[in-house]
């Protein structure tokens, strides 16, 4: 499958290298070329500088037609702006937004987003270590619980030969 | 009327005289506490130094009873997220939001933004009437800046468009080497006939510019331009 990250740093740069060496087709996008010192000197993907909230950047690294997109970046509103922009404009259907503020998160997910939240995840393994209950939807990724405001995944989205296969 | 405006940068600290001078009931966010200070200076204690996305921010500054919020910050990404806040976690009925980079404005309107205010459009549009579009492009400049490489865009009311090479008078001097058409370079032959859309690259003396410009864009243009 052909993924799509935002954001080149230690998570997005572990991902990407994840996925490339599973023999997924990836390109990492970071606004600043040294970000991508993070990525192994043989990363199999690509890796593209540029705003990865700016729709000509995206489409310029082949965004439109990708299966999966993760935005990664220290911003949360990026995040949000860039996972809007790839599933709304670009039809990418499989988007993960990080969001470190969990109230943000949260509400996100009621609009339809997918989200991960590292404060969410690390206060709950904290809180589980110390001998506390778990408490649940805190570990991983939040699925959407609402419906998008956009409306429903745009038809002309996904191709349905856009290679699922590795 | 209440009315929260988010960012105090210049656009929202106009905005919110403007709007206290209409006899508004008004919140400004600010989330830099020194920005904040210094409009606070001016226009009272109706500066809050919070973050305008946050929920909770949002919730302290009464977005439950605005009528309208507007998420003037030079961040798109910020004020998006201000407006999806307010309409979908405080059902605020109007949201405005400054788009800075024009591409975002389908988008936001899309995602149910109320109003787009999109400055860099607006300067674009006041500029783009100020420059003449039917021009000659400068390309590249040859010996020493006698002769020079220039591209003309055949638009609607050129002169050329359905003429061959040999129908058009030409000055000395002056030739018409590549046509682009469909973003494909191809030489310019005898039995071309230009189109509508079509690109040519010319090389001219300097001084022949003025009758390159006249058979090729035409005259109408020169006067729409000026």
């Amino acid at each position: 499958m052909r993924a799509i990250i935002v954001g080149c740093g230690r998570v997005g740069a572990g991902i990407a290298e994840r996925l490339a060496r599973s023999g997924h087709e990836v390109t990492v996008i970071d606004i600043s070329t040294e970000a991508f010192t993070r990525l192994e000197s043989d990363f199999p993907g690509s890796a593209i500088r540029g705003d990865g909230t700016d729709e000509a950047v995206l489409r310029r690294a082949g965004a439109a037609g990708a299966d999966l997109f993760y935005a990664l970046t220290e911003g949360d509103n990026r995040n949000i702006l860039a996972t809007q922009l790839a599933y709304e404009t670009l039809g990418i259907p499989n988007v993960v937004a990080k969001i470190n503020d969990p109230v943000r998160a949260e509400a996100y997910t009621t609009l339809g987003l997918a989200t991960i939240c590292r404060t969410r995840m690390l206060v709950e393994a904290l809180a589980v270590h110390a001998g506390l209950p778990s408490e649940a939807g805190s570990q991983g990724i939040s699925q959407a619980t609402g419906q998008h405001p956009g409306g429903d995944h745009p038809p002309r989205a996904v191709s349905p030969a856009a290679g699922t296969e590795a | 009327m209440y009315i929260i405006v988010v960012g105090g940068g210049k656009v929202g600290y106009y905005l919110t005289k403007e709007l206290l001078a209409a006899g508004h009931e008004l919140v400004l966010l600010e989330k830099d506490p020194r920005r904040a200070r210094q409009i606070a200076d001016e226009v009272g204690s109706i500066v809050l130094a919070r973050d305008g996305c946050e929920g909770k921010h949002l919730a302290e500054a009464g977005a439950n009873r605005a009528a309208i919020v507007a998420a003037v910050t030079g961040d798109d990404e910020d004020n998006l997220v201000v407006c999806q806040m307010a309409k979908h976690h405080f059902d605020v009925p109007r949201t405005i939001a400054r788009v800075n980079n024009p591409k975002n404005e389908e988008l936001f309107r899309h995602l149910g933004v109320d109003d787009i205010i999109s400055p860099t459009r607006m300067i674009l549009g006041a500029i783009e009437q100020d420059i003449p579009v039917h021009e000659l492009l400068h390309l590249a400049q040859l010996e020493g800046g006698e002769l020079e490489v220039l591209e003309a865009q055949i638009a609607a009311g050129s002169p050329a468009i359905g003429r061959r090479p040999g129908d058009i008078t030409l000055p000395d001097g002056c030739s018409l080497f590549v046509l682009i058409r469909d973003e494909v370079a191809q030489p310019i032959r005898p039995e071309t006939v230009f189109q509508l859309g079509d690109k040519v690259i010319a090389i001219t003396r300097t001084d022949c510019e003025v009758e390159l410009h006249r058979e090729l864009i035409g005259e109408s243009a020169v006067l729409e331009a000026s």
